[in-house]
């Protein structure tokens, strides 16, 4: 295995802490409009991701900065390709913040309420995108000899990738559910877990339309060992939301997205971007890497840093361990 | 195309709009991170309640502002690959790893730190929780460096080499990126001034507090915090600023020749004070100047050779090809000056203010105060008249402004005195941009930032404000007594949260 694919695995690992994690503190934002009958468990929602989103985010930065160091030909065709799309995500992202810290520090009502729409509609939107442009990734898009995008905004709106944005946005929503009937106490709790199971068969039939067109379509031996074992984790996590175990549920959800993240992963293999025009335009892991010596280097950083911070911030979700409930929530502004 | 609208040119606009924004919140960040962790570790130490009680204060600002500095920090993480994707694809390989680095170790600490102090104060004991800040500002610093090498790269390639087969740079040395003389300087300076930015901010609000009597123990101690912080910072800044002008003499000549539009070359060399030029025809038509200085500035002594705009134009003409490879000479030449004047003015009021309310060198024994009284504002022998003071306090708040203006016009000397260069010397600037990315994509692009920026900035001054007025908080039984548990103490468990959101 050389360097190149090494980082092939690790832009993977990225992604997939990524959604593991962001993935349900996306879906604790869709859910302030699903699931919270009043503030008081809108906040107690807000609360169970508050000292950690920020963090989460970071592993889409990370990813980031990461294709740029180890895949820059990749980090530049990707991002300046789906120029409108990536906008619209940093938008979201960027309000989403200021909405968590900002909410609670004015007591007007307008004020308040305001903040707690863009929650919403920014986890709901960056929720969907994200699939969307992950199925076109391996759908292959529009890219000519020079590594460039050369398709328009419409192209990359197409059943296919609408599926994947439903799948991620489904199964984020689910994803979250069974982490706020991990985190939470009382009469939400019970909720929680009831419409989990409704959002995990939802997510079911999308995911299995969606993992089962990607195997159909460009699949492997490999893959289909990917999405099987995102599908079992996924009926595991919904039986066991079911029987009450909801650390388990938790668990089995998240192995539901890393199985699907690999799934789509080695069904690109050695392609990072395939061109829907030529083959022979396709970036793959060795045209579009950098130097051995830069990808040693960050090879080196990674293989430090990640483990240290997996422990750290392993460790913050010790330190907030405890569930929270509408008790917890403390009337005055911050 | 018309060039006000051409890509390159839009695109341009919204990356400096972007980080011009982005960076009014980074000074502050990295400085109140570390002034807010030296009050709790005070606190910690004395257990004097003034000190938490600065502490919660001066760490709700913080919070405010990092919130801001950390969304708009988001797209300059991608605006490369959506505007620059040429510039990505042709210095990936190098400029690629310092941002892997900084994502990788100080992103990750500041977020979760930042997370584990905002939510910990009925979590976590004391010390540790007073570890997170001091972590946090760690990784505000760490974040500096890795950035800040990275764009010295720009401003001085090195340990790199041209791979001929892919036309693209490749990363031969990264210690050398790491550590040459132009980052190390660059990053000395860059976190000098943004202490000024804090150390200003502190002075600013104190005296607002101070000036209406209210708040006093908590706000005497953080004006002290606040002038020595900017006093060391603006002494810092001062030297640093100075080593660092000597590297880019010696590095890129045409910025500094810009910055004192000097046209053509001069031993010795003047500093210029006061310039009207005609840029067309490369001479000045008025000029102020002090002889000899600018030599001092670039070599150490008053008489050597500085070579000018007209010389470096000529000189890079017969190594890079016909062409023009000046960068805006009045934003240069003015940049350069907002940058200094704001800067040293700030220290200078600094130092003001630290004489008028000093404690007892030189002071009357009549005027000396209490910890709990509003300093007098003495001159020589006796308090300035009630209408002095107040000017005092007032013009104490405007300094606030001061070291931030400073802080944006550095950066824009610095990054339009290096056009038409990206990276100095091996790639232009419209060489640079992405080819594939439309005129209507970067308008609207460039107007969706530009207006979302200014709303959040209405709002994020208006919380601001609010919260500066509100005070320090009363401290509560909880914020008295910690808990002695990782995760809070069992008897506490249906007490209402500490902080939620």
């Amino acid at each position: 295995m050389e360097l190149h694919d090494i980082w092939f695995v690790l832009i993977a690992v990225l992604w997939t802490g990524y959604f593991f994690l962001e993935g349900f503190d996306f879906g604790v934002g869709v859910l302030t409009k699903l699931l919270a009958r009043d503030r008081a468990e809108k906040r107690v929602l807000i609360n169970t991701i508050g000292p950690v989103w920020d963090g989460n985010e970071v592993w889409l930065l990370t990813a980031g900065g990461a294709t740029f160091a180890a895949f820059p030909e990749w980090y530049a065709t990707l991002f300046s390709g789906f120029y409108l799309p990536l906008l619209l995500i940093l938008v979201c992202l960027i309000v989403r913040g200021v909405a968590f810290e900002y909410r609670a520090k004015r007591s007007e009502e307008a004020w308040q309420t305001n903040w707690e729409h863009a929650i919403f509609w920014t986890s709901l939107i960056p929720a969907f995108l994200w699939g969307v442009a992950f199925a076109n990734i391996v759908r292959g898009v529009k890219i000519d000899q020079h590594k460039e995008y050369v398709g328009t905004f419409g192209d990359l709106l197409n059943v296919y990738s609408v599926l994947g944005g439903l799948v991620t946005l489904t199964l984020f929503t689910f994803h979250g559910a069974v982490f706020t009937s991990l985190k939470t106490v009382g009469e939400i709790r019970d909720r929680s877990r009831a419409l989990a199971t409704r959002l995990g068969v939802a997510t079911a039939v999308l995911a299995l339309v969606f993992l089962g067109w990607t195997q159909v379509s460009r699949g492997d031996a490999s893959s289909l060992a990917a999405a099987v074992v995102a599908v079992l984790a996924l009926v595991g996590a919904l039986g066991a939301n079911l029987a009450g175990r909801e650390g388990w549920s938790f668990a089995l959800s998240g192995v539901t997205i890393a199985a699907a993240v690999a799934m789509l992963f080695l069904t690109l293999f050695p392609n990072v971007m395939p061109s829907s025009l030529d083959p022979a335009w396709n970036l793959t892991v060795t045209n579009a890497a950098s130097s051995p010596y830069t990808l040693k280097i960050t090879t080196w950083c990674a293989a430090i840093a990640t483990p240290l911070v997996l422990l750290y911030q392993g460790w913050t979700y010790w330190v907030f361990r405890k569930r929270i409930g509408t008790q917890h929530i403390a009337d005055a502004a911050h | 195309m018309d060039l006000a609208l051409a890509p390159e040119t839009l695109a341009r606009w919204q990356f400096g709009i972007t980080t011009v924004y982005h960076f009014l919140f980074v000074p502050l960040t990295i400085s109140l991170a570390a002034l807010t962790a030296g009050l709790q570790t005070a606190w910690v130490r004395t257990e004097k309640e003034k000190y938490l009680r600065a502490t919660k204060f001066w760490g709700k600002l913080f919070l405010i502002n990092i919130a801001m500095g950390v969304v708009t920090g988001i797209v300059q993480e991608f605006q490369f690959g959506m505007n620059w994707s040429d510039y990505s694809r042709f210095v990936g390989d190098i400029f690629g790893a310092p941002l892997a680095f900084e994502a990788l170790i100080a992103f990750f600490f500041e977020s979760t730190f930042i997370g584990l102090w905002i939510f910990g104060w009925d979590k976590l004991p004391k010390k540790i929780h007073l570890a997170c800040i001091w972590m946090v500002a760690l990784g505000t610093v760490l974040s500096a460096y890795f950035i800040l090498a990275a764009n010295s790269w720009m401003q001085h390639p090195v340990g790199y080499k041209i791979n001929e087969a892919t036309g693209r740079a490749e990363l031969t040395d990264f210690w050398a990126v790491l550590t040459q003389n132009t980052a190390l300087t660059q990053f000395f300076h860059t976190i000098t001034a943004a202490f000024l930015v804090g150390g200003a901010f502190m002075v600013g609000i104190s005296a607002f507090h101070l000036a209406r009597r209210r708040h006093v123990p908590v706000m005497r101690s953080s004006l002290r915090v606040g002038l020595v912080t900017l006093i060391i910072a603006g002494l810092g800044t001062a030297v640093s600023g100075d080593l660092l002008g000597k590297v880019m003499y010696e590095q890129q000549p045409m910025k500094m020749a810009a910055a004192e539009a000097l046209w053509d070359g001069e031993a010795p060399a003047p500093f210029s004070v006061f310039a009207y030029g005609d840029v067309e025809k490369g001479h000045n038509e008025v000029a102020i100047e002090i002889p000899g200085l600018l030599s001092f500035l670039a070599h150490n002594d008053f008489d050597s050779f500085v070579p000018g705009i007209n010389d470096v134009n000529k000189a890079e003409q017969q190594q890079f090809g016909p062409g023009d490879y000046r960068p805006n000479i009045p934003v240069a030449y003015w940049g350069f000056r907002w940058m200094i004047g704001f800067g040293m003015a700030s220290l200078g009021l600094g130092m003001l203010g630290l004489w008028l309310t000093r404690k007892r060198f030189l002071l009357p024994a009549a005027y000396r105060t209490g910890e709990d009284e509003v300093p007098h504002l003495v001159l020589f022998k006796k308090p300035l008249s009630p209408k002095l003071a107040s000017w005092y306090w007032i013009l104490a708040l405007w300094t606030m402004g001061f070291p931030l203006i400073a802080n944006s016009w550095g950066w824009i000397f610095t990054e339009m005195g290096r056009q038409p260069w990206v990276v100095y010397g091996v790639l232009r600037t419209r060489e640079a941009v992405s080819p594939g990315v439309s005129q209507a994509e970067v308008l609207t692009s460039m107007i969706v930032f530009t207006l979302l920026y200014a709303v959040l900035a209405v709002i994020e001054v208006r919380l601001l404000v609010k919260y500066v007025k509100a005070g320090p908080p009363e401290l509560t039984e909880a914020d008295l007594n910690p808990p002695t548990r990782i995760g809070g103490d069992d008897a506490h468990a249906d007490r209402p949260m500490a902080f939620s959101y």
